[in-house]
């Protein structure tokens, strides 16, 4: 039997080193240098602004984490959106649904495209990357071909309350994202269906052994995954008021990005939901602190592109890699 | 099949990095910025023969560092060029706000040059690339370890081979081919749009797996990879042809990726089953 390794290589309580807490703390001198440079950023209206938009994101992180806990990934979330969104315009425009049925009808279709990822994922064996690469071409292509790249406006007054709107002060959507954040931290802390996404995570053959159902727990996620991005879609379409065929593409880069920075093994069996709120906030408010310097909105991506590898080389030499066998 | 050329130059890297058992999503972004390096260069009254090489060592360097990251620092390589992907596409747009590039001197368009009066530059090259790189795969101890690394790395270091060395000489070669792959992008027309080409990465990709390089690693030939991008280019310009909306592609080649994988893998079972 191998001795338990000891803890012994650092004195400070196991808390205080552990990845969220670092980030946290990293979180909060950055807020406060951004608010020193600048004293529009630590306003509340500018706060809770960025909470509206974080939330397209945010929805999509959470079952991300999940996916990236059992060793997945999915890539076609941004092109989900996309399609979603044109399902929800061009069902309502061209097939005549009533708008509450629309929205339905495209959060559904949503769940399908996760649905379908799962299913060949794991009857197949298709490997996540592959066929999520795959369906990122063909998702943003079904939306572009169906909508034949037009745009769908004229929305109902009503219908931008999800996107605009407000309730007890606090944007409608962020209401939304955090009771996503609270369910999915309890299902990921507190239940069976949680603890088997680790144990995938960590050694699928000795899940599979240990009597698991991995993959109809893969299958639930990924479908999920497709689930959080038709509601990411609904949300969007009501903010910006109008359905383009090109929405969502690029998200999978900030959701991956967010997931990562929380602290999420990318190679499975590490993560929490907590750290992926965290390592959202941070890029929501590292893109809002370079906008209010100054910096264009595709600069932001080289440093959030720039992020996401520093967090993963962080990561990776913090808790000691993997090594290979030999 | 001209103004696709430098699909099947950049899908022949991408072949070798699939075969390595690697993926590559930067590409498309590097293409972009190498195409707008050059053309920039070209209109400055830089030398020719500089024009021409700068791109290939700068996506030389690129890929190598990408190569060497993956390979030493061990961080998967979707996270790698997902990262250096929005670097360069960020990068890209906000040094030149997408601009474009015109007044190109005459002597920059390769796809002006025909030999023989026929066969023009990039069908020559993407031609002379796919046989090159094939023979060199198939025959080449460094072409084989490829092969090796993809298969099984374990097994590869065992028999002498150093997986990470390989893994950056792949990365290596497919910056170069991205390199050339940008030269044809920029001169085939007569301006440059100095952003990246819209899911250029994705055609690339198709072309590498429908080609018959197995997702899984290990096997694929770069000769199957260029007839698929011919084969893609065909696709296109066929929707066009039977009246089919050109906003369909996307969702064909996403189609095309699938069915292919979906078939590479239940062929391996069926294999495994039989014995």
């Amino acid at each position: 039997m191998a001795v338990l390794a000891p803890e012994v290589r650092s004195a400070a309580p196991r808390w205080l080193i552990r990845h969220e807490t670092l980030l946290a703390a990293i979180l909060v001198v950055a807020l406060a240098i951004l608010g020193l440079f600048n004293e529009r950023f630590l306003t509340i209206d500018n706060l809770l602004n960025q909470g509206r938009l974080m939330t397209e994101v945010g929805l999509l992180a959470l079952p991300m984490t999940f996916i990236i806990i059992t060793g997945g990934i999915d890539l076609s979330v941004g092109s989900i959106v996309g399609l979603c969104a044109i399902m929800l315009g061009y069902s309502w425009k061209n097939l005549g649904f009533p708008l509450p049925l629309a929205i339905a009808f495209a959060i559904g279709v949503g769940g399908v495209a996760g649905f379908v990822n799962g299913l060949l994922i794991t009857r197949v064996r298709v490997p996540p990357l592959i066929m999520t690469i795959a369906t990122l071409a063909l998702y943003r292509g079904l939306a572009e071909g169906i909508s034949q790249a037009r745009s769908v406006r004229n929305y109902p007054e009503w219908f931008f309350f999800t996107g605009q709107g407000e309730w007890l002060g606090v944007p409608v959507q962020l209401w939304i994202l955090l009771v996503g954040i609270i369910m999915a931290g309890i299902a990921l802390d507190r239940t069976t269906f949680g603890r088997t996404l680790y144990a995938i995570g960590n050694n699928e053959t000795a899940a599979r052994f240990s009597g698991l159902p991995v993959d109809r727990v893969k299958l639930v996620v990924y479908t999920l995954s497709g689930l959080a991005a038709g509601l990411s879609a609904w949300v969007l379409v009501s903010r910006v008021t109008t359905t383009r065929s090109d929405m969502g593409s690029g998200y999978e880069l900030d959701v991956i990005a967010a997931v990562v920075l929380g602290g999420t093994s990318i190679f499975g069996g590490v993560g929490t939901i907590w750290g992926t709120v965290v390592g959202l906030v941070m890029i929501q408010l590292l893109k809002n602190g370079l906008a209010l310097t100054g910096v264009k909105g595709d600069a932001t991506i080289i440093v959030i592109g720039a992020v996401l590898i520093a967090s993963t080389l962080i990561a990776s030499s913090l808790h000691g890699r993997r090594e290979v066998a030999g | 099949m001209l103004g696709n050329a430098y699909i099947a130059v950049a899908a022949i890297g991408m072949s070798m990095v699939i075969v390595s058992g690697n993926i590559d999503i930067s590409v498309g972004s590097l293409i972009g910025v190498l195409a707008t390096i050059s053309g920039t260069l070209a209109v400055a009254g830089v030398p020719i023969i500089l024009v021409w090489l700068t791109p290939l060592v700068v996506g030389i360097l690129v890929m190598m560092l990408q190569g060497a990251v993956i390979a030493y620092l061990r961080i998967p390589a979707i996270v790698v060029t997902l990262g250096m992907l929005s670097i360069l596409k960020g990068g890209l747009i906000s040094v030149t706000g997408g601009r474009w590039i015109t007044d190109l001197p005459q002597s920059f368009h390769l796809a002006d040059i025909e030999l023989f009066g026929i066969l023009p530059m990039p069908v020559l090259i993407m031609v002379a690339a796919t046989i090159l790189a094939a023979l060199w795969m198939r025959y080449s101890a460094s072409g084989r370890a490829i092969y090796a690394t993809g298969g099984n790395a374990e097994a590869a270091r065992l028999c002498g081979v150093s997986p990470r060395r390989t893994v950056v000489m792949v990365f290596a070669l497919h910056g170069l081919f991205a390199g050339i792959a940008a030269l044809l992008f920029a001169t085939q027309l007569k301006v440059i749009q100095s952003t990246v080409p819209p899911n250029l990465e994705l055609t690339v990709i198709t072309a590498a797996v429908v080609g018959g390089v197995s997702i899984l690693g290990g096997v694929g030939t770069v000769v199957g990879s260029t007839l698929a991008a011919v084969l893609i280019a065909e696709i296109a310009s066929a929707l066009v042809f039977i009246n089919v909306s050109p906003y369909w592609i996307h969702a064909v080649q996403g189609a095309l990726i699938l069915v292919t994988v979906v078939a590479d893998i239940l062929r391996r079972r069926r294999r495994q089953v039989g014995g």
